[in-house]
């Protein structure tokens, strides 16, 4: 019976939780020519308007890469420090830990700010290595906790047999280490990509006159409502769609690391 | 391993010295670069100023209240269903949890306003005859902020209530008693550490949020990082921007620093 009402309680929380996802996906294939609900009629338009305005489309590219950059930067540099921090006993380590994961912790409003004020000085406003390293900043958290957990649940003995059997530490690492943890590697990827495929603040203060496309959205979401967002919108959605199925498929379980 | 274990962590902690630390110090230095504390005054003197983080904590406490009756149940279903209806779940929560901030933030405009989804839904039904105001105002920061953070409420409560061993609940509930009971004495005190490690979260991060109170709020609802970032942009006093990171981060990191002493530590961990 209570059992019932917790189903009944939940179904309308996953609907508050789907509805803003849904909603966007009748309006962008809306044929009024402004935002109009339920939709009259069906046309590709706003899909049409985004692939024809180059504006779109650099941007878009622009994330790609950029998202693509930080995804690989934030591996390289996450990785070693995740291996550090659970493997290694060095003084300091706890402090490291906190460090590492502080940028989650301190507001992106003041690490914007900051980040703004230093790259001002060094003429870095507006170039794309730029919005990399400050996106790498933001995803290594992610990667390192993901990494991290990877690395708790390891079965080291299958490292111990394979020095015991005569490979260098080297060739243990290539060849059992890293491909035992590819989905943790996988999915600390994936998030950091998708984290500075969406990240909007730093991209407001950093990115200058190029446009990521958070920061187009936002530009057009603070001049006028049109439903080309919404299609953009339906694509970015779909997107993350596949970036979770990937994670699911050949990633470690979010699941695992929500913990 | 020992102090060689160290090494790999050179290049990451680089990265965090000079794009992260040093930035942050650096910026807030400049709000005593007068060599008077003439900024802080401001901030937290003016009571126009203390209006604004006397409204982010109001607004940050609620937003945690709301995103707890709302996570709890949702976690806990999450945790005592079948595998395939729990996955149905982390779609339903993963999923807009990585979906960009934006997409949702102009969804809710586009739901919201007084011409939105939802006014036109409910007038039509007949339920009420002038479009609420739910957008440019709290309630419409409320839902928004609500929407963002609830993730990060359910996935703790989520781990905590899938730790209870289910030979308690089964036990208890052979000794006749009822599932409210089992609720309030077995599931509620053995899930503390999850309520408690979603609650700080989702408080602290409401405390810096700046996207949706800066969207939906219609520059009625006035956050911190709101300000921050017109004091920034708009009027260009660096000193006293620096002067308000500097107070919403000593803020931040005390209830952060408090939320750790009240944490057992987890014997599994």
């Amino acid at each position: 019976m209570s059992r019932r009402l917790l189903v009944a309680v939940c179904a309308l929380i996953y609907f508050f939780l789907m509805l803003p996802l849904l909603v966007v996906f009748p309006i962008s294939l809306s044929s009024a020519p402004y935002m109009q609900f339920p939709p009259p009629g069906f046309s590709w338009q706003w899909y049409e308007r985004y692939l024809d305005d180059p504006q779109w489309i650099d941007a878009t590219w622009r994330s790609l890469y950029i998202g693509g950059a930080t995804a690989v930067l934030a591996l390289l540099l996450g990785v070693p420090l995740a291996f550090s921090l659970v493997r290694a006993r060095f003084r300091g380590r706890a402090l490291l830990d906190r460090l590492a994961l502080a940028p989650i912790i301190v507001p992106t409003i003041i690490l914007s700010v900051a980040i703004y004020g230093l790259f001002a000085k060094l003429k870095l406003i507006g170039t794309w290595y730029g919005l990399v390293v400050a996106h790498t900043v933001l995803a290594l958290p992610f990667v390192v906790l993901v990494i991290a957990a990877g690395l708790r649940d390891f079965d080291r003995s299958l490292e111990q047999a394979a020095e015991g059997l005569g490979a260098s530490r080297w060739k243990t690492l290539m060849r059992i280490t890293l491909p035992l943890l590819r989905p943790s590697l996988v999915s600390a990827g994936l998030l950091a990509f998708i984290s500075s495929f969406d990240e909007v603040v730093v991209a407001l203060f950093l990115a200058g006159a190029n446009m990521t496309l958070p920061k187009k959205m936002f530009d057009n979401i603070m001049m006028e409502i049109d439903p080309t967002i919404a299609a953009v919108s339906v694509m970015q959605i779909l997107l993350v769609s596949v970036v979770l199925v990937l994670i699911g498929r050949f990633g470690r379980g979010l699941r695992d690391s929500a913990r | 391993m020992t102090a060689r274990g160290f090494w790999p962590a050179l290049p990451a902690l680089i990265l965090l010295l000079v794009f992260f630390l040093f930035p942050v110090v650096r910026m807030l230095g400049f709000s005593v670069e007068a060599g008077t504390l003439d900024w802080y005054a401001k901030a937290l003197g003016e009571g126009l100023y203390l209006r604004v983080f006397w409204n982010t904590f109001e607004i940050a406490l609620l937003v945690t209240l709301v995103c707890l009756l709302l996570g709890y149940p949702l976690g806990y279903l999450m945790a005592t269903t079948t595998p395939g209806w729990a996955t149905f779940g982390f779609i339903c929560v993963l999923l807009p949890l990585w979906t960009s901030v934006l997409v949702r933030t102009y969804a809710w405009m586009v739901l919201l306003g007084r011409n939105g989804v939802l006014n036109r839904t409910l007038m039509e039904s007949g339920l009420t005859t002038d479009p609420l105001p739910l957008l440019h105002n709290f309630t419409g920061v409320l839902i928004g902020m609500v929407h963002v953070l609830l993730p990060y409420m359910v996935l703790p409560i989520y781990g905590a209530v899938r730790r209870v061993d289910p030979a308690i609940p089964a036990a208890a509930a052979g000794l006749g008693a009822s599932s409210a009971r089992i609720f309030w004495r077995i599931y509620l005190p053995l899930t503390l550490n999850g309520i408690f490690a979603g609650s700080v979260l989702v408080f602290v991060l409401s405390l810096g949020f700046f996207i949706t109170p800066a969207l939906l709020g219609g520059g009625r609802v006035m956050m911190i990082a709101v300000l921050i970032e017109q004091q920034v942009r708009e009027t260009l006093n660096w000193p006293f921007a620096a002067a308000l990171s500097a107070v919403l981060l000593v803020f931040t990191f005390a209830v952060y620093a408090l939320a750790q002493r009240f944490t057992q530590p987890e014997a599994t961990r």
